[in-house]
């Protein structure tokens, strides 16, 4: 069947079947390889995208279910939050593999739009989805500290 | 098969790195500059590009799994060339097991904490010789002496002359530099040991564009997904694909020609993976594990009555015994550890496509050199023609080295069966992955302490586990035959406590289900055994642990003396003995790939529910490289550990596996994660690794932080099923 919808702000025009997750039609037919396939069953995190600026598992998210919806990649974010994210990243080099690294920081500006001085707690109850097997929490707890301190300005 | 040295034996003589390594880097031509570059870049040589702007490139024989290699590897390089740090980039190397060879390991791989140390003087020779052609190619350019050459930042100056290296390597190719160039000495670093330098990797993988072998896509490519026997040894009888021909998508369904499973070919994953659960198959498990693994259990614990092997060539079991007969206290422990998936958020897969003369992967794996050999077997190539590029893996911890290749070995049987013309991309699901088998081997440990008047005066270690090496082309035969295995002992066997009357016991069990190195490897078990014992010995002798552990630990024996040193930081920077008030401590102390880690785990408890909050960690790993990559290398370690040692487990119910995704084998969350505070020991000996040291304390510190709060000794992991409740 085929879905329209808005992939980083450019009209797309999707041919998959029902039941198809959002995950696999961005990295297997749009290309878009930054959304990462780690579990499949929602529990991991890796798979995080916005749709219609909320934040989602792309790996539980049907195609069918997003005609006229608008997705934003880890390819495709910007404004205040995300520049400041990645800013506080890159300052604090928490990445190791990297392969869980776009779901977080997709879930870290998800967090700070809805609440721009976040707690430690408010931060492992935002982030306790998203899983790094190389354990870079510690650093994500600070950088989103970090890119708090840059959006105040 | 090229790679002779065992790892144990690469791992011992990391212990003399620097003289090996001086060996290892006699003159062969490998500094040999490329001739004929007009605009560049030009390879000055086979470790160091410089591009016509001037920027470098550092081309990187090691894999990175996240470990940091690409930003240590750059450093060891841009500190003799003074390159300015932000123009230096990073390239893979291609597979070359001669030209990129592991220098402790005899081929082409990443593993054993290695990268840093046999890499240090290797990649600071070829940063030296570039920047020795560039600075007599500006002398000749500019008619001064070399001598007169300073370099800086990237900058090659000399009076009013001023050239950045792009300018240079025209000429700069032409020359031929010297063999052996002088090295920076240590006052003179600049980059190594310095922080402040960002990693390498970094950008890429915070914008998305850093490329996995799951990101690589070629056209006309075919996704496939294995169906594999839902029992280790299982084999195929048959199956049927009819249903999966409704399946949008599906191309075809065949039977691998090792049996082990049936190759599931669609045009994009998830017509792959609806594919593959339409396909029904008959299996013949008379060959298979179908056992639980509670059988399995019991059958190594028996195993330990009567030790098969004698690990220490000089022991006496019967004079071990008859110590423990003379003592006047007998600590034991009984322990046992469970399977362990490594489950790397990536879960398994490459690609492979053809090539003029034979086939390239594209892969994120630790040896290059065994998927060349095992592809080419199978492909009937030669090893030569098997390209293998390198991309980025999302983490290992040790499953992306197998001695068969084994998901290598798939995507080439799948490959083979269409014909060895169309691109393949084998995909595995994270099911695939925890039923995948290369375990952390299952292990059981007995393990009996006599005292005599508070000092230890006997040790029976009795231990049973399958190996990792023995029967593989990894160790020559007779280290086979010895029946001991190097990764299965490591820890125990060369123990440097001072243990009169240790005996080193081992069995080794039978079952089809594949085991593997898991971060940390033998250590994994072997350090908590050896510090829950010591820990309770020391109780026992009614003597403070960290005490007790210096008593053990005295001399000037250089592998004492910096355990010791470890121990001693990390209990003053933790306040050993003083816990936040209601919080409770454990100490632990393990030296493994050359590397000295002690840790002191502080937990508090609440309603019966233990919180680890805080783990203090101190390292002696020679020269520290990159101090950031070292603190985040322990702060991983100890999460990776920490999530394991809690809770995770892989079970098995008549041979099959219970555990099928993350909500059944839990990683550790950031809600657990304590805060971690790493002191580094100042050094001046060879660089050792850090990849995998900081894991093995973790665990009986806790353990023994949690004895000390509740009374409970948990000796059959993981904690949980000791009834520990984590909050």
């Amino acid at each position: 069947m085929a879905i329209n919808l808005n992939v980083n702000g450019r009209p797309v025009t999707v041919d998959a079947e029902p039941g198809t997750p959002l995950l696999w039609v961005i990295r297997d037919e749009l290309d878009l390889t930054g959304t990462k396939f780690g579990c499949g069953v929602a529990a991991c995190g890796a798979c995080t995208v916005f749709v219609n600026d909320e934040a989602v598992r792309s790996c539980q998210t049907m195609i069918e279910d997003l005609e006229g919806a608008n997705v934003t990649t880890i390819e495709g974010i910007g404004g205040a939050a995300a520049k400041a994210v990645q800013a506080a990243w890159a300052k604090l080099d928490v990445v190791q593999c990297g392969y869980c690294q776009s779901g977080q920081i997709m879930s870290a500006i998800s967090l700070l739009k809805s609440n721009p001085k976040p707690t430690d707690d408010d931060i492992n109850t935002a982030m306790s989805g998203n899983a790094c097997r190389c354990a870079t929490y510690q650093r994500i707890r600070a950088a989103i500290h970090h890119a708090a301190k840059i959006m105040e300005g | 098969m090229v790679i002779e040295t065992s790892r144990r034996s690469f791992l011992k003589s990391a212990a003399a790195t620097g003289a090996a390594l001086v060996i290892g880097l006699r003159p062969n031509g490998r500094l040999a500059v490329a001739a004929g570059v007009a605009d560049g870049p030009a390879e000055l040589n086979a470790f160091v590009r410089i591009l016509a702007d001037g920027s470098v490139q550092v081309i990187v024989k090691h894999f990175e799994m996240g470990q940091g290699t690409t930003t240590g590897l750059a450093t060891l390089v841009a500190e003799e060339l003074d390159a300015d740090w932000s123009r230096v980039a990073t390239d893979f190397a291609p597979a070359d097991k001669e030209r990129y060879k592991n220098l402790l390991l005899g081929a082409q791989g990443t593993g054993g904490s290695t990268a840093i140390a046999n890499s240090f003087t290797q990649y600071r020779k070829a940063g030296a010789a570039a920047r020795e052609v560039l600075v007599r190619a500006a002398a000749e350019t500019w008619g001064v002496p070399a001598s007169e050459i300073t370099v800086e930042n990237g900058l090659l100056k000399s009076g009013n002359h001023q050239a950045h290296f792009g300018e240079m390597i025209a000429k700069a190719a032409t020359l031929t530099p010297s063999q052996d160039p002088v090295l920076k000495t240590p006052d003179r670093f600049r980059l190594i040991g310095k922080d402040g330098l960002p990693r390498k990797d970094t950008p890429a993988k915070i914008n998305g564009t850093a490329i996995f072998a799951l990101d690589v896509k070629i056209p006309g490519m075919v996704y496939a997904a294995i169906l594999r026997s839902p029992r280790f040894g299982g084999k195929l009888k048959t199956f049927d694909a009819s249903a999966a021909k409704s399946v949008k998508g599906f191309v075809d369904a065949k039977a691998l020609p090792t049996l082990e499973g049936i190759a599931v070919y669609a045009k994009n994953t998830w017509a792959a993976l609806k594919s593959r659960e339409a396909i029904t198959a008959e299996w013949d498990f008379g060959e298979a594990e179908n056992r639980s693994s509670d059988e399995i259990i019991a059958d190594h614990v028996s195993l330990l009555d009567k030790p098969q092997h004698q690990a220490m060539k000089d022991a006496d079991p019967a004079k071990t015994e008859a110590a423990l007969k003379m003592a006047d206290q007998v600590v034991e422990g009984d322990f046992v550890f469970p399977f362990l998936a490594h489950a790397p958020m990536e879960p398994l897969n490459c690609v492979i496509e053809p090539t003029e003369k034979g086939v390239r992967f594209h892969d994120g794996c630790q040896f290059p050199t065994v998927v060349q050999n095992v592809a080419a077997a199978i492909l009937k190539l030669d090893p030569a023609n098997v390209e293998v590029r390198t991309v980025y893996a999302g983490g290992s911890f040790g499953r992306r080295a197998t001695p068969v290749a084994d998901y290598q070995s798939q995507a080439a049987m799948a490959f083979a069966l269409l014909g060895g013309k169309t691109p393949v991309k084998l995909v595995w699901t994270r099911e695939d992955d925890l039923h995948g088998g290369f375990y952390r081997p299952l292990v059981a440990h007995r393990v009996r302490v006599g005292l005599k008047d508070g000092r230890i005066v006997g040790w029976d270690h009795r231990m049973a586990g399958r190996p990792i090496l023995l029967g593989t082309f990894m160790v020559p035969e007779e280290v086979t035959k010895s029946g001991i295995d190097p990764t299965t002992v490591e820890g125990v066997q060369d123990t440097h406590y001072a243990l009169p009357g240790l005996s080193v016991g081992v069995s080794i069990p039978k079952t089809p289900i594949p085991v593997l190195w898991w971060r940390s490897v033998g250590h994994t078990h072997t350090a908590y055994v050896m510090e829950t014992m010591i820990d309770m010995v020391a109780k026992a002798a009614k003597v403070d642990p960290v005490e007790f552990r210096l008593s053990l630990l005295a001399g000037e024996d250089k592998n004492k003396k910096r355990l010791a040193g470890v121990l001693k930081l990390v209990a003053e920077k933790a306040g050993w003995g003083k816990p936040k008030a209601g919080n409770f401590q454990g100490i632990a102390v393990h030296k493994s790939f050359e590397t000295y880690v002690a840790e002191v785990v502080e937990i508090s408890v609440k309603d019966g529910a233990i919180k680890v909050e805080k783990v203090t960690c101190a390292v002696d790993c020679g020269v520290p490289v990159n101090p950031d990559v070292i603190r985040a290398q322990m702060e991983g370690g100890i999460g990776y550990g920490l999530g394991a040692i809690m809770r995770n487990e892989i079970t098995l119910t008549k041979g099959e596996v219970d555990q099928h995704n993350f909500p059944d084998y839990e990683p550790l969350r950031i809600t657990e994660m304590p805060q971690v505070e790493v002191h580094i020991v100042p050094s001046t000996e060879p660089p050792t690794g850090v990849g995998e040291p900081g894991v093995p304390p973790l665990g009986p510190a806790l353990a023994s932080a949690i004895h000390a709060a509740t009374g409970t000794r948990v000796l059959h992991l993981p904690l949980v099923r000791g009834g520990v409740k984590f909050a």
